[in-house]
């Protein structure tokens, strides 16, 4: 953590140093709101990462043993199918349980898409058997052939294809959240620069006579630095902060149990969110203190 | 006169001086007295390559309490001359040594502890407009990188007094006269209590009775063992000087360093 201290010291300074070099309000807003961008746009993209990190995780874990089986049936062979299935799972090597969804549990898989009051009795609605696997797993294919035989409406889904697909593209979305934190970091990497260099240019001058009488590159590139530093973890500070609040308003919170996983922070993910203004204001400080001592260089 | 000597007695007191610049801080000291603060070796000087040298050959020893001053025509090479001695520009040939070490080589924060040491007045100030005279002149003393004490704040404000500025103290360096302009120069020179002063035309832009004021002034540090080299082509105040101190005067012409004949 010695950037941390780095920065405390660099934030502390002294307030001459301060003062020996003009302040640019403009420059010094700019800085403040881009930072403050940046950081909102960094707790979005750290929130969808570790969403999507724990969707992957959701579905290979949870979905990995389970399949379904759905029978749409005329009314009238539904029950005998239903019992057909049954057995034909109770004498499946591999199946540890298998159960058909009571007409409560379809009415809440149903009720994101009917409303909760839907009176889905009165529906012609396929009969559904969740079936859960031991560690080994069953022999799918062999599974499929005698249901039907035994129950030619039973169709059996053991969620492989849906799985592999919403794996990938969870993993996909995940990394994608990466590239996305690395290019809004590389993104203040390149405003700080060039407002560091701006406020630089601005005052070689300046610089040139603080070198005169016999300022040291450090002193000088601190005055500079600390500013930077100081406006980048204000500007991350209340972005983060806004960018916390937009994940806590976000509503998918409330499809969380179903098949999206809500776009949030849980319990210690939210430490991360100190992370950012930290890391906006590290980077600030290490970008302004090489633009500083590019400029001083060429100076005797 | 009578104007002068009343000044004299009332700011220039060799016992209050001592005091300020002795005071404090101020104490360190170079160990033995004579050592030489700025060494000059065969150093020639020419802007951009291949052009023509400006100073060919020069060779000068600084040495504490020494007196030196500096001319030569318009365009002669003085200014150039004096930023050889603080480091601003590195000898093409030949050698210049700050407080022993070689200009060119030493590292860049060996020059900038060189440079507190060195008070220069410079011909075009160089002053931070956004600062207010008294923090202008306070300017050293702030790059030293800590709060400035209370000892050093009683010692800026006897300074600008005595430089006659104190009314002038909160105006911003562009509202201030030619005059009033090198004073503050002058006092910023020497508000560390720098080892050597080097004043490029510090009396270019005030009247006679001014230039003898910064003339004491300079006398005086240099007997506290300053050593002083005053670049001017005002040849009637190094006349006025040498009645004083026991000043050398060196001419660059043509490109070379002369010592000045007896008439100076
Ligand atoms: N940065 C520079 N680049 C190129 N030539 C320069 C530069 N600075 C000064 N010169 C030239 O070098 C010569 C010496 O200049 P310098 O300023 O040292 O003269 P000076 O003796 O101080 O003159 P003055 O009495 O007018 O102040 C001049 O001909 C000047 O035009
Ligand atoms: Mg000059």
């Amino acid at each position: 953590m010695s950037f941390l201290a780095n920065i405390i010291a660099a934030l502390i300074g002294d307030a001459a140093s301060d003062r020996v070099v003009p302040s640019a309000g403009t420059s010094a807003r700019l800085t403040i709101f881009a930072s403050a961008a940046i950081a909102f746009l960094a707790v979005f993209a750290l929130a969808l990462s570790l969403a999507a990190g724990r969707v992957a995780e959701r579905w290979s874990e949870d979905l990995a043993r389970s399949s379904t089986i759905r029978i749409a049936a005329p009314m009238a062979e539904m029950e005998v199918q239903v019992a057909a299935v049954l057995s034909v799972l109770a004498q499946t090597p591999g199946v540890v349980s298998a159960r058909e969804l009571s007409m409560e549990e379809q009415r809440a898989l149903l009720a994101p898409w009917f409303g909760a009051d839907m009176p889905i009795e009165f529906l012609p609605l396929p009969r559904i058997i969740d079936v859960t696997g031991d560690a080994e797993g069953y022999d799918i294919e062999g599974l499929r052939l005698r249901l039907s035989a035994e129950a030619p409406n039973a169709i059996l889904d053991d969620h492989g294809t849906w799985r592999s697909a919403l794996i990938s593209a969870a993993g996909r979305l995940r990394l994608m959240g990466y590239v996305a934190l690395a290019l809004i970091f590389g993104a203040t990497v390149a405003m700080v620069t060039l407002a560091a260099q701006a406020a630089l240019s601005a005052n070689v001058q300046v610089i040139r006579v603080l070198r005169l009488v016999g300022a040291r590159d450090a002193y000088i590139a601190g005055a500079f630095v600390r500013r930077f530093a100081l406006r980048s973890l204000i500007g991350g500070g209340v972005g983060t902060v806004a960018g916390g609040i937009a994940i806590l308003l976000f509503p998918n919170q409330a499809s969380a149990q179903t098949v999206m996983v809500g776009l949030g922070f849980a319990g210690a993910e939210w430490l991360w969110l100190l992370i950012i203004p930290l890391l906006i204001a590290f980077v600030a400080f290490q970008a302004t203190k090489a633009a500083a001592f590019r400029v001083l260089r060429g100076m005797p | 006169m009578r104007s002068i000597q009343g000044f004299r007695s009332q700011v220039f007191d060799a016992a209050r001086l001592q005091q300020i610049t002795a005071s404090g801080i101020y104490a360190q000291r170079l160990p033995e007295q004579g050592f030489c603060v700025i060494e000059l070796q065969d150093v020639s000087y020419g802007y951009g390559h291949g052009s023509d040298l400006i100073l060919s050959q020069m060779s000068l020893r600084l040495a504490k309490g020494s007196f030196h001053f500096l001319t030569g025509p318009s365009g002669a090479g003085k200014t150039t001359f004096l930023k050889l001695c603080y480091g601003e520009l590195r000898p093409n040939a030949g050698q210049v040594r700050l407080m022993g070490q070689d200009s060119a080589t030493m590292a860049r924060d060996d020059l900038a502890l060189a440079r507190q040491k060195i008070g220069v007045v410079y011909q075009d100030c160089q002053f931070l407009d956004h600062l207010d005279v008294a923090q202008n002149i306070a300017l050293p003393l702030y790059v030293a990188g800590r709060e400035i004490t209370d000892a050093e704040r009683r010692n800026l404000t006897q300074l600008v007094t005595w430089v006659d500025l104190r009314h002038r103290a909160t105006a911003l360096p562009p509202e201030l006269s030619g005059g009033e302009r090198q004073r503050a120069a002058l006092a910023r020179a020497i508000i560390r209590d720098p080892d050597v002063i080097l004043a490029d035309e510090p009396t270019g832009n005030v009247d006679w009775d001014m230039a003898m004021r910064q003339l004491r002034l300079l006398v005086e540090l240099n007997r506290l063992g300053k050593a002083v080299l005053v670049a001017t082509h005002d040849l009637a105040f190094i006349r006025a000087a040498k009645k004083q101190v026991a000043a050398r005067v060196l001419r660059i012409v043509g490109g070379k360093l002369q010592l000045a004949g007896a008439d100076l």
